[in-house]
């Protein structure tokens, strides 16, 4: 596997605290999450149920609320909590001094 | 200068005054208790319970020690007084203390009678009056022997219950023919019977006791027939005697008892006397009813109200064993200016039987099945007028005015002045409003607010009902139900919290009301910061992290992640410039969809997210707001033409709206609030179906409320009529204020108006002229901080980071 490849996208403090940033790829878009503790998680912004942009849902702990229809996903797993079934695909991500990374390789492969 | 007031007696008589007294005058006494038995003040109807073993003693406990305590009451345990030195104003007990008074309350109850026969005195032989009988009982029946009651009334049967529920061969000796014949007609006596006997309790009637018969100790009672029944223990329990024996020595008038007038005064003005061992007018009590009445007739007296007055009123029977049910009240002896309406079903063990004087209930015996005993009660008391409902009287309240109803019907039928507690004299009415007024939620509160079913708790299915009737679907008898997972809290708990406690952020509330998540979930968090917000209007900070999307970004998201916006359009009314406005703006995005709303409004949907704030920009400069269609706050107020167009129109109904809307717009509320103002009853508007309707008449503007068009179906109700705009303006907003305050979050108005009671709503708004300006005037001052429009802050910059990615990336290699 060929080393991954970073991509900046910004700081931390772009994302409010408690809430969600959007990232444009040519695959769609990805949610940058921001919990209370300032951890930093992204995913894809599609939940499996029915498309709804995740990035627009509520941040309680580490995880989010599907605006459309309350479906809860963890956001270091991507998997769906309490009763639903699903997953959502989670992005590397990495955070150095406070700026913020993900992996590239990941997007291009698909991108190909 | 505190007075001193002493108490002889500790039971429940003066158990009550005191509570009232405190209420009515703190402070105004020192006050001494003298209590022969060594113990507090515990609810003696509930021995029973504690023989069969269905209670404990400390679960009968009215007041315990800390009570006192906190009172700052003298209590002496196991002193009885033995003398009263009424010229030096002093009581004196069996242990030496002598106590001085200034105003002396005499609550000696009553002695159980002892039927003067030989071996009367043996060991052995008991009486059934406080615990420390219940405690002699219970060590006898360790036994599992034979036992004996002497008396098939009331107290004797509970006796014989308990005793044979502790595993003792049990005997009943009655000496009428049939048992409890003071309180039940032989018919039903004969019922009774049945039952008690097949519980395995043996029943002797016309059984004379002419002696008890054992060698120092009890073995057996012996009828005058020459009959000997064998038996290891004998309760007697044929009745009391007022314990006036002190009052007597000490020269105070008496008579069967302590006489006293309708003041609860004895012959000597700084004694009172009260409870079993009192009699006023002619007669004496043991019922619990009668003796709660003196305790707030001697409280009133005591605190100064000389008017308050003792009336007589009869007192229904029930019987405390569990699986009879019988209940009796008034008069029901057989007179020749009587008829009776009489039902009995034998295979449901059921008899009911209706006394009837002049077409009014004055007696009422029912056994097996006794749930309309209150609505019967209550039909005696009112003399109420029968003959239109006799032939279905006797099948009880649900079956007057049609088909059979649900239990809940019943009780919701029932007039507020309807008695539910009978121990505690408490009405209907009573209990619904403290319900609402006080907000209370569970049953310990209902009781420790209005005593309904604290006494002898055969209401407490009744007043259950009650508060479901009153509190809606969310009165839920086991618990409150939770806001959510995170915390064990009801909605209306944290509503008070925040208040009480003074909770301004949500980390704070979190942390000391015990959030069981670290931040709270989805349905939480956006409740909280309504209430914050709701509360706090010029202090809280709204935490836009905690409201939904829509709320968030003041548009409404699609299910294709667009969204739509829809300006204000005030009281439905638009022109050509506003409406080329909008044409541009469809023009410049690409607008997909343009719909006309059922608000009367425009609906511009398929908006990309990034494309709001120029969306906004546009139609700011043709003077659009926003419109809130996506806010759980004041949405549309809907208008029709009125009596500037309309050939009908009776006020003017479009300007009536706008103006609503003018003054009312940007506030938050529980859930979304939509109105309409309809100039005629025509109704155009359709205004009886919304949260909040106005119908014009000539005479002035009927308010609605509480209507529904959504899952639920519901026309509006009336909550009253006003004469000009001013004032309707000012109830609108006053009722819109309670429901901000009261409502839970996501709770229609109709949903909550359910919950609390139209009548309470009608009284706080309409009635009560300062609390309705209290309401105004808050709702006033919060939209001081609340009628910003978002759109023109977003387009400002406000929180842009909502509108546009945080990046683009990827795009060059795919293009490549």
């Amino acid at each position: 596997m060929s080393e991954m490849d970073w991509i900046a996208i910004g700081t931390i403090a772009d994302i409010p605290l408690r809430g969600a940033r959007c990232v444009d790829t040519p695959q769609g878009k990805i949610g940058v999450f921001r919990t209370a503790e300032d951890q930093v998680f992204a995913i894809e912004d599609h939940c499996p149920h029915r498309g709804g942009p995740l990035s627009q849902g509520i941040v309680h702990g580490a995880a989010v609320t599907c605006p459309l229809h309350n479906w809860v996903f963890s956001l270091e797993t991507g998997k769906a909590l309490g009763a639903d079934e699903g997953s959502v695909r989670t992005i590397p991500l990495k955070v150095e001094d406070g700026r913020l990374f993900i992996a590239l390789d990941l997007l291009a492969s698909k991108a190909a | 200068m505190t007075e001193r007031l002493v108490i002889i007696g500790n039971g429940m008589a003066p158990g009550r005054m005191l509570e009232h007294l405190l209420e009515a005058a703190p402070g105004r006494y020192q006050v001494t208790i003298f209590n022969a038995e060594p113990r507090v003040n515990y609810n003696r109807i509930m021995l029973s319970p504690v023989l069969s073993g269905e209670k404990g003693y400390e679960e009968i406990i009215i007041h315990g020690d800390g009570w006192y305590i906190k009172h700052g009451i003298t209590l002496y345990k196991g002193h009885r007084i033995v003398a009263i030195d009424r010229a030096a104003k002093t009581v004196t007990s069996d242990h030496g203390v002598t106590e001085p008074y200034d105003r002396l309350v005499i609550a000696t109850g009553s002695v159980p009678f002892v039927i003067p026969v030989p071996g009367n005195d043996m060991a052995g032989v008991l009486s059934y009056r406080d615990l420390d009988d219940v405690n002699a009982m219970l060590l006898a029946a360790q036994s599992r022997a034979k036992a004996i009651v002497i008396g098939g009334g009331l107290l004797g049967l509970e006796a014989a219950a308990g005793l044979q529920a502790r595993g003792m061969d049990v005997t009943v000796l009655h000496v009428m023919p049939t048992l409890m014949e003071r309180q039940l007609d032989p018919a039903a006596g004969y019922l009774l019977q049945k039952a008690v006997e097949a519980r395995g309790i043996k029943v002797m009637t016309k059984a004379n006791t002419k002696a008890i018969v054992g060698k120092g100790r009890v073995e057996g009672v012996e009828l005058a027939c020459g009959t000997i029944v064998p038996a290891t223990l004998v309760v007697m329990a044929v009745g009391i005697r007022p314990n006036a024996a002190i009052a007597r020595d000490a020269g105070i008038e008496t008579n069967r008892g302590i006489v006293v007038d309708q003041g609860m005064r004895t012959s000597d003005p700084d004694i009172l006397a009260l409870g079993e061992c009192a009699e006023v007018g002619g007669q004496v009590y043991g019922l619990v009813a009668p003796l709660y009445e003196m305790a707030r007739v001697a409280a009133a007296h005591l605190a100064g109200d000389e008017a308050a007055a003792f009336v007589h009123s009869d007192t229904p029977t029930k019987l405390k064993v569990t699986g009879i049910d019988l209940y009796s009240l008034g008069d029901f002896a057989d007179g020749d200016d009587r008829e009776e309406i009489v039902l009995r079903d034998a295979a449901a063990g059921v008899y009911k039987r209706l006394v009837l004087r002049d077409n009014r209930v004055i007696g009422t015996v029912l056994y097996g099945d006794t749930g309309d005993g209150a609505w019967f009660n209550d039909l005696k008391k009112k003399r109420t007028d029968i003959s239109e409902m006799r032939e279905t009287l006797i099948f009880g309240q649900a079956y007057q005015g049609g088909s059979p109803l649900d239990p809940m019907a019943a009780v919701a039928a029932l007039a507020d002045d309807a008695e539910i507690c009978g121990c505690n004299g408490v009405c209907k009415g009573k209990i619904t409003g403290t319900i609402t007024e006080k907000g209370l939620t569970s049953l310990d509160d209902v009781r420790a607010h209005t005593k309904a079913s604290a006494s002898c708790g055969s209401c407490t299915g009744l007043v259950e009902q009650l508060m479901s009737l009153t509190l809606g679907d969310s009165y839920n008898p086991a618990a409150v139900q939770p806001m959510c997972t995170c915390t064990d809290l009801g909605h209306d708990d944290v509503r008070r919290l925040i208040k009480a406690k003074g909770l301004k952020t949500i980390p704070e509330m979190m942390q000391e009301l015990q959030w069981k998540t670290s931040c709270g979930c989805a349905k939480c968090r956006p409740a909280l910061n309504y209430y914050l917000v709701c509360d706090w209007p010029d202090e809280y900070a709204d935490d836009y992290q905690s409201r939904f999307i829509n709320e968030r970004v003041h548009a409404n998201i699609q299910k294709d992640g667009t969204y739509s916006v829809v300006p204000r359009m005030w009281g439905g009314v638009t022109n050509a410039s506003e409406l080329r406005a909008i044409a541009d703006v469809v023009d410049k995005f690409e607008i997909p969809l343009v719909k006309v709303t059922g608000g009367q409004r425009i609906d511009m949907l398929g908006i990309r997210k990034e494309d709001l704030p120029a969306v906004w920009s546009d139609l700011g400069k043709a003077g659009f707001v926003s419109g809130h269609a996506y806010a759980k706050g004041l949405r549309t107020v809907k208008t029709c033409v009125g009596s500037d167009w309309c050939r009908f129109g009776t006020q003017d109904s479009t300007g009536l709206g706008i103006r609503i809307e003018k003054f009312m717009w940007g506030s938050w509320t529980p859930a979304k609030l939509k109105m309409a103002v309809s100039g005629c009853p025509r109704n155009c508007a359709e205004a009886t179906c919304k949260d909040v309707g106005v119908i014009c008449v000539d005479s002035g503007f009927e308010i609605h409320f509480a209507g529904a068009a959504g899952l639920d179906i519901k026309g509006t109700e009336v909550l009253g009529l006003v004469r000009d705009e001013d004032e309707a303006l000012e109830v609108i907003v006053a009722l819109t204020q309670m429901y901000r305050e009261q409502g839970r979050y996501l709770e229609r108005i109709y949903k909550w108006a359910k919950r609390v009671g139209v009548a309470e709503i009608r009284r706080q708004i309409l009635d009560d002229a300062g609390k309705r300006q209290a309401y105004y005037e808050r709702f006033v001052f919060s939209q001081k901080f609340a009628q910003v429009d978002p759109w023109s802050e977003r387009v400002s910059g406000k929180d842009k980071h909502e509108f546009r990615p945080m990046a683009s990336v990827g795009f060059a290699e795919a293009a490549e």
